[in-house]
């Protein structure tokens, strides 16, 4: 996955961010931006009356295509970053950044639990399923059980861990013991947790008394996530300390070596006498576990949560990008969780304010993993320099030289 | 040399025997004896209306005696178990019919034993029609698949080019007034995203995996965007779906359950029958199939005879793309809808489940593709007769089926050797 980086001279470092994944980042960033504005603008009726006389006055059309755009994407990052609009306060300037802060966490839990899967071959499509179990369990622990504050907390993110693990767990003994392909697997497992959940909603035990719909009663307030600053709970942290767990368990314990050893490749880390079987299991439990926890910053967070089946909501798909845009890094995860979760952030203002469907963000997201994943086109694109084709140049040079 | 070839193979080394197929078959049948047959009160009758599609004879009412249909059910089932034991002891290859017709006399027991003393008849023949209806994207996606990853590309992107298919017949369907548009819009529709597949796949090289998955989510946003803005705004035209109209094939459709079953359906589901054919004929006995087959399990040595690897991914990539956007057509103009948001719901991934199912064979797909199919409107069928067992654990059973399928019972099948891997040749 990581590529050697040799030493830097000050002469590289130059280079490096005009050929790097980072200049390639943020300009697949502004190609969805341009995608999205193509969009925002074709919706809009006052562009599309502007267009209809485009060659006689083309200015309206200009004018108004940029109106739609500007004013949509000002909402949008009004509603991700800082409120300009209504800066009365400190905090009502900084609620928009906490808010995009609060909206990461699934998708951190999640893409972690992916991007695990992905360090070790394993594709795992399971995250929807193994959010609901998660977040099934949880719930159920929260309004079942009555607890002290801090054990109640701490009871039902263990309960999230533990369902989700168990969904994680059954791909991967599956695959290890059976063969059995983890993607159909775990697709599958997604669809039977779904309805599973759909069932137990129907139980009195799950039910909320006195009422016909599925909808659980209300989690303890003893087992709620505590407040930190403005809406931002101790949700973040903890996304944060798993990050850093994954961080440490692929890269400095034997089981990460292992795990990155079978994703490299199984059949050379079988013959260097790795069990590539128990590396499967583990990966999935743990990912399984760490999936199970996206479901809690939603259930455990202020207000009447309630399990309902929209539990895991589309956080499992959502996870897939944020770990491909993650390049399946623990940081990276970070960030593109960070990223996602302010564009879903502003995007809710962009709708309300300004009448783009907040699905335009979902086609944002995928341009920017479509053109992250092709660094090629986004060169071509935006007509830079291949660096591969220039290191190729200077050996053909340095060949020729020798050979003179 | 010759007396090495003479040598009586004593030495041979045999590949243990799997007993798991037997093993699973004896312990289903029992099941379906003890649950389904034993433990029914004798006295109960099940009811069972069979439409004949000849309008002389009008459609056929029985009442069946459930405990002694059940047990002579299940003792089909285990003796069809002892023979698959006797046939894995003599190491001989159980024919794919066993499974079928083990599958069958299962699910009978099942159905009578759950329709037991219920005044509701059990429509059979609306059963299996409906089982056909809900089948037909699936065995379209799965049809992608196997021409996608036969050539080396793994489509994960047939949900995407279904939805994207829905969408485009909807709307060009509701824009002209014409379904007939709409089904030659879809096609094209399910092309650009398998052209985009291409793309990224075939040109940038990116993970196939990868591209499917994102592309599914491009076209979910794109989707809802024009749902949310261009198609609301026109409620007047788009929100009013056409619909293909049904062709009761004259003869065909008057045979006796088969005939209303499979004869008297709409055009879609009638190109769904050629392609699967002629896909299944093509694959494996055209000089297209071949070239096909050859990028995806051995690229190098294709391009050394002169195929263009790259060339040939890139046209079946969209040629699978355009078999998954017909398919797609289904949720609109096929069943007389509007386009929804997301109304192709996971379809696509069941597809692949189904494909991969099938062993990467046409007909293995289709298979499949019926069985998930079956699963689904099963819990419509006992709906109405008002079976009480609650409606998820139906809706689960192709999911739990398909898990314990690729868990082995099915048998190691095998992918393409090259696929999901970049030529650089």
């Amino acid at each position: 996955m990581s590529e050697p980086t040799p030493k830097s001279s000050w002469r590289d470092v130059g280079a490096r961010i005009v050929n790097g994944s980072a200049l390639t980042s943020i300009l697949s960033v502004v190609v969805a931006l341009v995608v999205g504005a193509i969009l925002i603008a074709a919706a809009n009726a006052q562009v599309q009356t502007a267009a209809t006389y485009l060659f006689y006055r083309p200015g309206d059309f200009f004018a108004a295509t940029w109106n739609t755009v500007s004013s949509a994407y000002s909402a949008l990052f009004q509603g991700a970053v800082f409120n300009i609009d209504s800066s009365y306060t400190v905090a009502d300037f900084f609620a928009p950044l906490l808010n995009s802060v609060k909206m990461s966490v699934p998708l951190i839990f999640a893409g972690l639990a992916l991007a695990l899967g992905f360090r070790a071959g394993l594709f795992n499509i399971g995250g929807q399923g193994q959010i609901v179990l998660g977040g099934t369990l949880c719930a159920y622990l929260g309004f079942t059980l009555h607890l002290p504050v801090v054990v109640h907390l701490i009871v039902c993110l263990l309960g999230a861990f533990v369902g989700g693990a168990v969904w994680g767990f059954i791909p991967g003994i599956l695959k290890a013991k059976a063969g059995a392909n983890e993607v159909i697997v775990t697709i599958m497992l997604n669809s039977i947790a779904t309805f599973l959940l759909g069932w137990l909603l129907t139980l009195d035990a799950f039910q909320k008394e006195g009422s016909n719909n599925p909808v659980s009663p209300a989690v303890d307030a003893t087992a709620r996530l505590p407040q930190l600053l403005g809406s931002v709970d101790l949700g973040f942290p903890l996304a944060l300390a798993a990050a850093v767990g994954v961080w440490w368990l692929l890269e400095r314990s034997t089981l990460g070596f292992r795990i990155r050893a079978v994703g490299a490749n199984p059949d050379a880390a079988r013959t260097a006498g790795m069990s590539v079987d128990t590396s499967y299991v583990w990966v999935m439990v743990i990912a399984g576990g760490l999936a199970g926890l996206a479901a809690t910053s939603q259930l455990l967070s202020t207000g009447d949560q309630q399990l309902t089946s929209a539990v895991a909501g589309t956080f499992g798909v959502d996870a897939i990008t944020v770990a491909l845009l993650g390049r399946s890094k623990p940081l990276g995860t970070v960030l593109a969780g960070l990223l996602f979760g302010g564009l879903q952030a502003g995007g809710y203002l962009m709708q309300a304010r300004t009448s783009t469907p907040i699905d335009v963000i979902l086609v944002l997201q995928s341009v920017i993993v479509l053109m992250i994943a092709a660094p090629p086109l986004v060169r071509a694109i935006f007509r830079l320099p291949d660096p591969e084709r220039r290191r190729k140049k200077a050996v053909k040079a340095a060949l020729k030289e020798v050979a003179s | 040399m010759s007396a090495v070839a003479l040598t009586p193979d004593v030495g041979r080394v045999l590949a243990p025997i799997s007993w798991k197929a037997p093993i699973a078959y004896g312990a289903l049948g029992v099941l379906s004896l003890v649950a389904f047959g034993v433990f029914t009160d004798p006295s109960l009758v099940s009811q069972v209306t069979i439409a004949t599609g000849n309008d002389a004879l009008g459609s056929l009412k029985f009442a069946v005696p459930t405990m002694a249909c059940a047990v002579v059910l299940s003792a089909v089932q285990l003796l069809l178990a002892g023979l698959a034991w006797r046939m894995a002891a003599a190491r001989h290859k159980v024919g794919v019919w066993l499974p079928i017709v083990f599958g069958v006399c299962f699910v009978s027991a099942f159905l009578l034993w759950a329709v037991a003393g219920k005044d509701n008849a059990l429509q059979v023949t609306g059963l299996l029609s409906g089982a056909l209806f809900l089948s037909v994207p699936l065995i379209f996606g799965a049809m992608s698949g196997c021409v996608c990853e036969h050539v080396g590309v793994i489509n994960v992107s047939i949900e995407g080019q279904l939805l994207a298919g829905a969408f485009l017949a909807a709307v060009v369907g509701s824009a002209t007034g014409s379904p007939w548009l709409g089904l030659i819009a879809a096609p094209i529709a399910g092309a650009l995203v398998g052209a985009l597949l291409a793309l990224f796949a075939v040109r940038y090289w990116v993970d196939h995996i990868i591209v499917g998955v994102v592309l599914n989510v491009l076209v979910t946003g794109l989707t809802n965007y024009l749902f949310s803005t261009v198609l609301s705004q026109n409620k007047a035209v788009f929100g009013v779906g056409t619909q293909l109209p049904t062709w009761p094939i004259p003869v065909l459709s008057q045979i006796p359950v088969v005939g209303p079953v499979l004869f008297a359906q709409n055009a879609l589901v009638y190109v769904m029958y050629v392609a699967v054919v002629v896909l299944q004929v093509m694959l494996y006995k055209s000089r297209w199939g071949l070239r096909m087959r050859a990028c995806g399990e051995h690229p190098k040595a294709a391009d050394t005879v002169g195929i263009k690897v790259n060339a040939t991914r890139v046209r079946n990539t969209i040629l699978g793309g355009a078999i998954a956007g017909l398919g797609g057509a289904y949720f609109t103009v096929a069943a007389g809808l509007a386009f929804g948001k997301e109304m192709s719901a996971g379809r696509g991934y069941i597809a692949l489940a189904a494909m991969i199912l099938g062993g990467w064979r046409p007909a293995g797909a289709v298979a499949a593709a019926l069985l998930f199919g079956f699963a689904d409107n099963l819990q419509n069928a006992l709906g109405v007769v008002g079976v009480a067992i609650p409606s998820q654990f139906m809706l689960m059973a192709p999911y739990l089926v398909t898990i314990f399928a690729v868990a082995g019972l099915v048998g190691k099948v095998r992918a393409p050797a090259q696929e999901g891997t970049a030529y650089k040749g």
